[in-house]
């Protein structure tokens, strides 16, 4: 297993909002996590990436313990997240952005080798390597918070509702491209309300429920079950 | 005319004074969203450090006076930045998540602890730099006689401006001062260590304004332990004139607001001279709330 979560339990103050998570993902693998708004879904990623602390449970990437570490030591073990919101440094060129996403990198020739990656993955932001991140579109900022996670040439890379507020033939490129970054050997936990292409895009997938997880199967056959269809995929098609 | 340019000279010497102050409250506030009020007092040690470095060490005979200025600034400024980093540890850090008025508070604290500090060390009356250590020269500049030490203190003051400008905008460390300040958590899943960037701010914001305090006490030669409240307050409107939060505010807050107060106290009456920043300070608060060059702050003071 590449992450390994266990008996995660995560409070904010006195509300609980995850009630012993498990989950776990392997190395290549795309999962899925689905869940209603509110189910927890951002918190088990701010948790895993270290900006939440756990109230008890572990984390464990290649067996070293996650919730024992800050934030940024998370980074340099090789777990990137594209946040919800895509949060990009607004006043901040698209450049600057960028060479962030490498800021606990060394290697000069890696991080070059990442940033033609990128530019080549998503051309329009090597023509707005200049502007200020605020003033990129919305499907520009997108593109930008995922070439930004990238840059930390990431063992596994958490998406965070990458296609929020996307017109749909965006979020089809979009998918394609996580799709592309996984076969360059990323491995992938992806957050989504659009369940469907989720699922489709996916491996395995897990269903999350008021902070527990209620499902986990492989992606196709979540796909055809009832219960995921009634509640996520919009009753059968 | 040469009363204009005798002014500009000296608002723009002054204002220079006022911009590195002003970058410390500005910079403190662009990553933890805190009005370091005892920024001003961090400035007073400095001036007070200066002083007994001036006294003691007798650096501008033994290396000359430009050398022996620049050894003793660089030095009060080291030490200004160690005070700094603990007053963050000490009185910031363990507030980090506590609601904001405790930070506050915990600030007026250590302003009134900075400031009864330094009385009890130095005493209570004014202290006076000695001037025959300092260069006292005058240079003429379109018939108007210029003191050296204006010239060398506005030059200071723009070559510390530069090489903070230069650090923030070019530099690896800048760039995430630049990024914390604009979103924390988002610092943090790019690895950077909020920490670390806080503390840098808490080393260079007072490293910048320990060197003004000295610059005041070598311009003006005289200098008290209550210096730092009117200082701190001015350099507060020149980083709220320049948009509280941005670096290069500050430094247009500072130079704009020196060569105003100096204009005002010229031509409108120098018993104005005080009140004149305090208006500015209103008048932006008014109808630039942003500052000149801010963009969206202000409104979680
Ligand atoms: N910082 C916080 N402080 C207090 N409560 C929080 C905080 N962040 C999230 N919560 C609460 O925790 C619960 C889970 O939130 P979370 O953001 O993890 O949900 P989510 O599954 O990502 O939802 P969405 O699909 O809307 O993004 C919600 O009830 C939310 O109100
Ligand atoms: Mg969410």
């Amino acid at each position: 297993m590449l992450l390994r979560i266990e008996n995660l339990e995560v409070k904010y103050g006195n509300v609980q909002v995850l009630h012993g998570l498990n989950l776990a993902v392997k190395r290549g693998e795309i999962v899925t996590i689905l869940g209603a708004n509110g189910a927890g879904k951002s918190t088990t990623l701010m948790t895993i990436s270290g900006l939440v602390k756990p109230f008890s449970g572990g984390i464990f990437l290649e067996d070293k313990p996650l919730h024992k570490l800050e934030a940024h030591q998370i980074v340099k073990l090789g777990l990137a997240q594209v946040p919800e919101g895509r949060r990009v440094f607004g006043t901040l060129s698209v450049h600057e952005n960028l060479r962030l996403g490498a800021f606990t990198a060394t290697d000069l020739a890696l991080i070059q080798k990442n940033l033609d990656w990128v530019y080549e993955m998503f051309p329009i932001l090597r023509k707005r390597r200049s502007q200020l991140a605020g003033t990129l579109s919305g499907g520009e900022q997108q593109m930008l918070a995922i070439g930004r996670g990238l840059m930390a040439s990431p063992k596994i890379l958490l998406l965070d509702e990458p296609s929020l507020g996307l017109a749909p033939i965006l979020v089809k490129s979009i998918f394609a491209t996580v799709r592309e970054i996984n076969k360059s050997g990323v491995t992938i936990v992806l957050v989504e309300q659009n369940a469907r292409l989720a699922l489709k895009l996916a491996d395995r997938g897990y269903v999350l429920e008021l902070g527990k997880i209620v499902l986990e199967d492989e992606a196709k056959a979540l796909l055809t079950n009832q219960e995921v269809q009634n509640a996520y995929l919009g009753g059968a098609r | 005319m040469q009363l204009f340019l005798e002014q500009l000279t000296n608002g723009l010497a002054v204002g220079g004074i006022y911009a590195l102050i002003a970058l410390g409250y500005t910079m403190v506030y662009g990553v933890l969203k805190l009005i370091n009020f005892a920024h001003g007092d961090l400035f007073t040690i400095g001036a007070f450090f200066g002083l007994t470095l001036l006294l003691s060490l007798g650096l501008t005979s033994h290396i000359g006076p430009v050398a022996g200025i620049i050894v003793l600034v660089l030095m009060v400024m080291g030490l200004v930045a160690l005070i700094g980093a603990l007053l963050e540890r000490v009185a910031y850090r363990p507030l980090r998540t506590s609601p904001r008025l405790s930070a506050v508070v915990s600030a007026l604290g250590a302003s009134i602890f900075f400031q009864n500090a330094i009385m009890l060390i130095y005493g209570a009356r004014f202290r006076v730099y000695p001037h025959d250590l300092l260069p006292t020269t005058t240079v003429s500049f379109l018939g108007v006689s210029i003191p050296v030490m204006r010239i060398v203190l506005f030059g200071a003051s723009l070559v510390m401006m530069a090489g903070l400008y230069y650090f923030v905008q070019r530099t690896k460390t800048g760039t995430a001062i630049r990024a914390a300040a604009i979103d924390q958590g988002a610092a943090k899943l790019m690895g950077i260590d909020v920490n670390r960037v806080i503390m840098y701010v808490f080393l260079i914001g007072p490293a910048l304004g320990g060197a003004a305090g000295v610059m005041v006490g070598m311009y003006y030669g005289q200098i008290n332990f209550t210096m730092g409240w009117v200082y701190g307050l001015k350099a507060f409107t020149a980083a709220i004139l320049g948009g509280i939060g941005n670096i290069p505010g500050a430094m247009l807050g500072g130079l704009l607001l020196g060569v105003i107060e100096a204009m005002g106290a010229t031509y409108i009456s120098l018993a104005w001279k005080d009140a004149i920043s305090f208006m500015v300070l209103i008048l932006i608060l008014i109808f630039r709330p942003t500052g000149l060059l801010g963009e969206r702050v202000a409104d979680k003071v």
